[in-house]
């Protein structure tokens, strides 16, 4: 069993009533990013462990009949950003993030949702409108006083980094290309099943063909299935209905693939994390379609170091001579998996790759485009920043596609997905002029 | 102290004790309630929480039931703040036999109890940890109930008519002149000083010690203790009472008290209700037991285990009320004037805490037609004082109190149950001096998962700033360091909680208690004060005493 399996095989237990094992330590608390900037977040412990025996059991409101008592009992723990660290740290098992996940989806359920949390759920929509509309949208995007009117009255920072939308998605792009597979599907062996996201699909498809690069160049053909936005920022803001019918969509896809014995990669690591774990936790989906995604699911990098491991990976990388900062983000540490971007970049000349070894950007999804949350997000990376403006580096690099945008946004340096450097490096080791084989 | 001459003195600050002083106080007359230990640190502070819809006695003893159900309309009505309104189910699981099932209903309707079928999926979505197996389930009108505020309550409203309650003095003589009771010795048990009582009347309200206080006026009352014992699971598996449908047995009963879920109880025969042990195999019975209505059991975690003493009493013949209606054999008030020729004694045993006003009234009426008294009982009409919010309590008002005057956790003195530094000091205020552990009873501080180790040297602290400051606690002005009085409250706090955590520690409380005693013994080195006498505090009571 590898440590990816046992992370998945937690995913399994009771989130509620791991607050049980709860020892009081404190180690949650010391890693806590958000509890260390700011009054407003009590801290992991308060809010997940503790609060949770006052919350009911079924993770239900209380229904007091011509009671006004607030929904939930604690609104606090809505400064949760979700970044997931103190699950990973405490030494008890307590399941706090996922706790913090479900106390604030309960806190939801009961009110109308605000419609910024709703809109910063649904980027399928507004991807698919922006996309459509890209030159109005991103002109709209970057316009301040259209930004202050939106920090106004929708409620989004005026100074966040929202993404620069493609013109066209990727899944049209891919449809022209040709290595997109007409005809009968190669084997499993021969063959990978991409997860794109909204991110790839929407903002970055150039982050999606450095991805079909590097797996093609090594011997994957890649199968790219009808899919939908994988639920993450609904989770994260407390929509758990609209989320499991993204989850049933996904899976009832997904699921025929993984018994057949395909791997299922995805370059946004927050969304092969939610395949993975949050479909059968947070979303309570623990049936056989889950638990096969879940058990086929990779993500990119953690599938090419795979390879490497098994001496399959192809190793002929030109030489990319630069400083190359890198920030390992928190969805990443969830997966518990090691760093293997950090690996992987290892195998590439001249590259030198620097841990910036800081826990979280601040942004954790939608959290730090909030307007209440904005300045929290912008204290709790600013370690970060500071380290990634004094490397001087002219490119920085981060798995997680809103830390990309949040790191590019406060420190001007442009922030690629580790995959897009591979196929960079690649594209050295065929064209470049340090290339000795061809 | 107390002016004036005593009409009744009440012995024993339980529910009956305490709610008889209110219904007497009530009446116009001038009493005094005595109490060894902290108010509800008897029986009824070491109950199982439950305010009976009468479910549980449908079958074998329908009065009692038809009781309780009218006791639990009353109590919620007059004191809905100690009442969490949880609902109860009798669930018949794999186990349990189908008759017991089939009959139930008719025989709650003929006691007046509410109870209607459910289905079962229904109550498996509200209560997803329970046993899948269940076969059938039984909606009633259980709640939760809380006993100290119940007691302190009825306590309130008597003193605020003239009548007085004294804790920490017990009973060690009575002085009696043929067939009357003359006096009663008192002894403060913080201090050892001594009052005598001149009395125009007794009653025992003492519960399962009520032979000692009959044997002290020279009156043979055979009382037979029963121990039942619970275990204090440190969260909510369910948000309602949860009951097998059944014949009533062991572990049969989970109970969703504030924060915590109790399972109980057994009944085991002991001779002195003051000394008892829990044993392991008990333990492992009610987990056995009430794994079969909740399955994960055997992995969740025991805060604690405790134990409390029934009252129970065998009396020949048929007990009677002043009225000559027909008791429940469940509670009897005991005459001693007509039974063994004491004319100023009656013993009031037996009973339910969910029944304590009802039993409070039939021994005060008991009372007033001896002493000549005709004002009727008024203890159902009015809202206990406190209790004035017009609703039920809920499972997160106090985080949610806490949030709503700003939250964060710089003012949280007990972490696990939310004690706030203002909620300690109003209760201090209020109570001062006392006991770490009678702030434990007022305010749940140290209940939770740590059983205090993280909540007790805070407290600790809080007490020394009091006593620094110049509020003397009898002990203080006695001359005693006030350091060592507050390194004794600490040891004293700290070696309780461990003490019922201690024997059936495992897993993570186990780990949980190793890391507290790391702090305790290891950095803040309590093993090395040097070992103090304590002064106020009776080593045998404090042991015993439940959460
Ligand atoms: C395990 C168990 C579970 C139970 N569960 C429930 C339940 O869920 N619901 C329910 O309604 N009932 C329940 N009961 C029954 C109920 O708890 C008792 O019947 C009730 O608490 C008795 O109250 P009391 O005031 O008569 O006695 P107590 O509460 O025992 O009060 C008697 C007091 O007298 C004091 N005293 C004794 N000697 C002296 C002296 N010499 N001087 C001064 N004071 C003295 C004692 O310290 C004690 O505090 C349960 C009982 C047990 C044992
Ligand atoms: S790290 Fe885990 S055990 Fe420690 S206080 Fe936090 S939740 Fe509890
Ligand atoms: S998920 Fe992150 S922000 Fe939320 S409590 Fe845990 S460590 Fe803090």
């Amino acid at each position: 069993m590898t440590i990816a399996d046992l992370v998945r095989e937690a995913a399994a237990e009771n989130v509620g009533l791991s607050a049980n094992e709860c020892l009081k330590c404190n180690v949650c608390n010391s890693v806590c990013p958000v509890a260390r900037v700011t009054d407003r977040f009590p801290g992991p412990k308060y809010v997940g462990p503790q609060a949770q025996r006052f919350r009911l059991a079924s993770g239900l409101s209380p229904q007091l009949p011509g009671l006004p008592v607030p929904l939930t009992p604690d609104d606090s723990v809505d400064y949760c950003s979700g970044c997931g660290f103190c699950t990973t740290a405490c030494p008890a098992e307590v399941k706090i993030a996922e706790i913090n996940n479900r106390a604030r989806a309960a806190m939801r359920a009961g009110r109308r949702p605000r419609f910024r949390d709703w809109l910063l759920g649904q980027t399928d929509l507004t991807g698919r409108i922006g996309v459509a509309f890209a030159p109005i949208a991103n002109w709209a995007l970057q316009n301040r006083g259209l930004r202050r009117l939106a920090e106004r009255t929708v409620g989004i920072h005026r100074n966040a980094p929202l993404p620069k939308l493609a013109r066209r998605t990727f899944r049209s792009q891919w449809k022209a290309d040709p290595g997109h597979v007409q005809g009968e599907e190669p084997g499993p062996d021969r063959a990978v099943v991409y997860f794109h996201g909204c991110a790839a699909n929407y903002y970055e498809p150039n982050v999606a063909f450095a991805a079909i690069d590097v797996l093609r160049r090594n011997g994957f053909e890649v199968i790219v299935p009808p899919q939908v936005c994988c639920g993450l920022p609904l989770i994260s803001n407390g929509l758990y209905a609209d989320a499991r019918k993204r989850a049933r969509s996904n899976l009832g896809v997904l699921a025929d693939y993984a018994r057949r014995g395909y791997r299922i990669v995805g370059t946004s690591t927050s969304c092969t994390h939610t395949l993975k774990a949050e479909y059968r936790e947070m979303l309570e989906l623990d049936d056989d379609d889950a638990r096969a995604v879940a058990e086929a699911t990779w993500d990119i990098c953690e599938f090419l170091l795979d390879l490497h491991d098994r001496g399959r990976l192809d190793t002929h990388f030109g030489r990319l001579d630069q400083d190359l900062p890198y920030h390992a983000p928190c969805q990443l540490r969830s997966h518990g998996i090691g760093l293997p971007a950090l690996d992987l970049f290892a195998l590439v000349p001249g590259l030198r790759a620097v841990d910036l070894d800081h826990d979280c950007c601040g942004i954790a999804g939608t959290y730090g485009l909030k307007n209440e949350k904005y300045d929290i997000a912008m204290a709790v990376g600013e370690p970060l920043f500071r380290k990634i403006r004094a490397s001087g580096a002219e490119v920085a690099a981060c798995d997680s596609e809103t830390c990309r945008w949040q790191i590019a946004r406060a420190t001007a340096t442009p922030t690629k997905h580790p995959v897009e450097i591979l196929a960079a490096a690649y594209a050295r080791a065929t064209h470049g002029p340090d290339d000795a084989i061809s | 102290m107390m002016p004036g001459p005593i009409d009744v003195l009440v012995i024993g600050g339980g529910a009956t004790g305490a709610g008889l002083l209110r219904d007497l106080a009530r009446r116009g007359l001038h009493c005094l309630l005595v109490e060894k230990s902290d108010m509800g640190a008897g029986t009824s502070g070491r109950y199982h929480g439950l305010l009976h819809s009468g479910a549980r006695y449908v079958a074998k003893d329908p009065l009692a039931a038809r009781e309780c159900m009218m006791e639990n309309r009353v109590l919620r009505r007059i004191a809905p703040g100690c009442i969490e309104d949880t609902a109860g189910y009798f669930v018949a699981t794999p186990d349990d036999p189908d008759d017991y099932a089939d009959a139930f209903l008719a025989a709650c309707s003929a006691s007046d109890v509410p109870a209607e079928e459910v289905p079962v999926a229904q109550l498996l979505q509200r209560e997803p940890a329970l046993n899948r197996a269940i076969r059938r389930a039984f909606r009633v009108p259980d709640a939760a109930l809380e006993p100290w505020q119940l007691i302190h309550a009825n306590l309130a409203d008597a003193r605020a008519r003239g009548s007085a309650a004294w804790a920490y003095h017990r009973v060690v003589a009575i002085e009696r002149l043929d067939g009357h009771l003359l006096s009663v010795n008192v002894v403060d048990v913080r201090t050892g000083s001594v009052t005598r009582l001149a009395v125009g009347f007794i009653v025992a309200a003492a519960g399962a010690w009520a032979g000692q206080i009959a044997a002290l006026a020279g009156v043979d009352l055979a009382m037979s203790p029963g121990k039942g014992t619970m275990l204090i699971y440190d969260q909510r598996m369910t948000d309602t009472v949860i009951n097998r449908c059944h014949q009533p047995g062991d572990g049969d009963i989970m109970v969703p008290l504030h924060t915590v879920a109790i399972l109980g109880t057994t009944e085991i025969h002991v001779d002195d209700p003051d000394d008892y042990e829990i044993t392991r195999e008990e333990v492992a019975g009610l987990v056995a037991e009430g794994a079969k209505l909740f399955p994960d059991l055997p992995r969740m975690r025991i805060l604690r285990a405790y134990a409390g003493v029934r009252p129970l009493y065998q009396e020949t013949g048929t007990p009677t009320g002043d009225d000559g209606r027909a008791i429940s054999r469940a509670h009897a008030v005991i005459d001693h004037g007509a039974r063994d020729g004491v004319d100023n004694l009656v013993s009031i045993v037996g009973g339910k805490v969910t029944t304590y006003r009802l039993m409070a009234e039939q021994t005060a009426n008991v009372v007033s037609r001896k002493l000549g008294v005709s004002e009727p009982c008024t203890t159902a009409d009015d809202i206990l004082p406190g209790q004035e919010l017009g609703h039920t309590y809920w499972l997160g008002h106090r985080l949610a109190e806490h949030e709503q005057a700003g939250g964060g956790d710089a003012d949280l003195v007990c972490e696990c149950e939310f004690v706030t530094r203002s909620m300690l000091d109003g209760f201090l205020d209020a109570n001062w001096p006392c006991s770490l552990d009678d702030v434990r009873r007022g305010t749940r501080l140290g209940m939770g998962p740590c059983q205090g180790g993280f909540c007790a040297f805070r407290v600790a602290g809080i007490v020394a700033e009091r006593i620094a400051n110049g509020d003397g606690t009898p002990a203080a002005e006695g001359g005693q360091d006030t350091a060592a009085l507050v390194d004794q409250a600490l040891t004293d706090f700290i070696r309780e909680r461990f003490k019922g955590s201690r024997p059936i520690a495992s897993g993570r409380q186990l780990q949980e208690l190793w890391m507290v005693s790391g702090i305790y013994s290891g950095v803040l080195g309590i093993d090395s004060l040097p070992p103090a006498q304590p002064p106020h505090l009776e080593g045998e009571e404090s042991s015993r005493d439940p959460r």
